[in-house]
């Protein structure tokens, strides 16, 4: 099954220093590959970058900034093959932000022929 | 119940976790299941009760669920079906029970049903319904819910199962201790339920608490570990002063109160039995800490020999583990009950922002104001509580108390 991991965090951390959470990120990938699990993946930049857009009666309304004013933000994602949710679990908790913000795993749907 | 019905119950928590464990899929299960009953309906009371029912309704089930498999023409499910095949090649009168009773099966099922991706609503009802075997009506008269919303709990907690991918496996070692909790949580929730009913006239759903007990005692015998003894020791404490927690005239009676003749001895027994098993594992938890309170009670011949002492050192040591003000209420309880009057009412004031919607506080501050010969005060907070109480055997018996406070005064 594949299951779409999304990564929500604060973007200012103070507490976080960014090159020790960089090099936590590319142990995590190099771990993630070996197990044959990673399938994608990437960081988002930050939310102020963000710009929505929907159709309304045919028009496009564009608005500055993202979908849901919320403390923690979409920040990245990996998407992953697993055997069940207990182990995407299990490789969510390992995501370097999970011990500040929210991993939030998703399973991939799957459309019956 | 007839006689039928109660052979299913008993069964069919075991019938359906072999299911599920053969075709991963808990609605074919249950399906396979509920047609291998009918059977049953329609042949024993024609050609008599089989010797051995349990054996019987496994073999029947299988065959049910092959069809039901063969049904779908799904690749995956050659797999399955060999194995189920394999499975079949006894006889059930001569079956013996480990040839079918396969208890890691129920463990499997019970982790599914418990698994913290479903609400604990959905982890409790879907846990009576498969593995406790209750119907849906049941359950709904259980939890006063309609049978529409215990059915359509049932069936989005069995979508989500499929849909989010939740396995059918017992978690290894290091996910067992994140995951073991929230099994023990909706056993205790189950059990609870059984004897603090929130609205409704019965105080005491016994069926709740056998189911309970009964699914306790099969996580003891799977896994054995310091929290679960201590949670079936826990409800055997409390399960045996069931006969004396109410009588023909008073539907109520607090534990001060009882006639502790009509303890049950044996379940007593069986339940410091437990309490030594999780000592052994010389491992602190919140289950076993309660299950000791419980047991200085079961031990103490009177309300005024109890060991109030080493219940308020429990109580602190339970406070570490899961601070909480209903758990600074019960100590200050135990303080008053051991002597410390008046430090027990200041630590109780105290609490008052936290707990001012909680019923049983106010039942408490009551109780502490008569004591320290406070009868209008005593009076106004048992008045809140009986305005707090959502059952009417509690009010009633609130109603009573403040009626002898003043007859008393």
């Amino acid at each position: 099954m594949q299951f779409l991991a999304l990564i929500y965090a604060g973007e200012d951390q103070d507490d976080v220093d960014v090159e020790t959470l960089i090099g936590q990120y590319q142990v995590f990938e190099g771990q993630l590959e070996a197990a044959g699990i990673m399938l994608g993946g990437n960081a988002l930049e930050a939310v102020s970058t963000a710009t929505s857009v929907r159709v309304r009666n045919g028009q496009s309304e564009l608005t500055d900034g993202p979908f849901a004013e919320t403390k923690e933000q979409l920040g990245g994602y990996y998407l992953m093959e697993c055997k069940d949710l207990d182990e995407a679990l299990e490789w969510a908790a390992k995501i370097p932000s999970a011990r500040y913000g929210t991993i939030e795993v998703r399973p991939v749907m799957v459309f019956e022929q | 119940m007839d006689r039928l019905a109660r052979i299913f119950r008993a069964e069919s928590g075991q019938v359906l976790a072999s299911l599920v464990y053969f075709s991963r899929d808990l609605q074919l299960a249950e399906d396979a299941l509920q047609d291998a009953c009918e059977q049953a309906s329609n042949k024993w009371p024609v050609q008599g009760i089989p010797v051995n029912t349990s054996a019987w309704l496994h073999l029947v089930a299988k065959r049910k669920l092959i069809d039901k498999l063969r049904q779908q023409h799904s690749q995956q499910n050659q797999y399955k079906l060999q194995l189920i095949e394999d499975s079949l090649y006894m006889q059930p009168d001569t079956m013996a029970e480990t040839d079918y009773d396969v208890p890691d099966e129920r463990l499997r099922l019970i982790f599914t049903c418990c698994h913290p991706a479903l609400n604990e609503a959905a982890q409790v009802a879907l846990t009576l319904r498969t593995l406790c075997g209750l119907d849906v009506r049941e359950i709904a008269r259980a939890y006063l819910t309609s049978e529409v919303a215990i059915g359509q709990r049932i069936t989005r907690a069995k979508k989500k199962i499929r849909d989010a991918g939740i396995s059918y496996e017992i978690p290894h070692s290091e996910q067992l201790k994140i995951r073991l909790p929230s099994v023990l949580k909706v056993i205790y929730l189950i059990y609870n339920e059984s004897y603090s009913a929130y609205e409704g006239q019965s105080l005491t759903r016994h069926d709740l608490a056998n189911e309970a007990i009964r699914l306790s005692l099969l996580m003891v015998k799977l896994i054995p570990n310091a929290e679960v003894f201590g949670l079936a020791a826990l409800m055997l404490f409390h399960d045996a002063r069931r006969s004396s927690r109410s009588s023909v005239d008073e539907p109520y009676i607090p534990l001060e109160l009882q006639n502790r003749a009509l303890w049950d001895q044996e379940l007593i027994e069986q339940a410091n039995h437990f309490m030594q098993l999780a000592l052994q594992c010389k491992q602190r938890g919140p289950y076993q800490i309660q299950a000791a309170i419980s047991a200085l009670h079961a031990k103490a011949t009177s309300w005024e020999a109890t060991d109030w002492r080493q219940i308020q050192l429990l109580y602190m040591s339970l406070l570490q583990l899961l601070p909480s003000p209903v758990i600074e209420l019960n100590l200050a309880i135990a303080k008053a009950n051991g002597g410390q009057l008046k430090q027990a009412y200041t630590d109780v004031l105290a609490l008052n922002d936290e707990l001012h919607l909680y019923q049983p506080y106010h039942a408490a501050c009551g109780e502490l104001e008569s004591r320290l010969q406070l009868p209008e005060k005593a009076y106004c907070s048992i008045t809140k509580a009986i305005n707090l109480s959502k059952n009417s055997i509690e009010r009633d018996f609130l109603i009573t108390k403040r009626r002898l406070l003043i007859e008393k005064g």
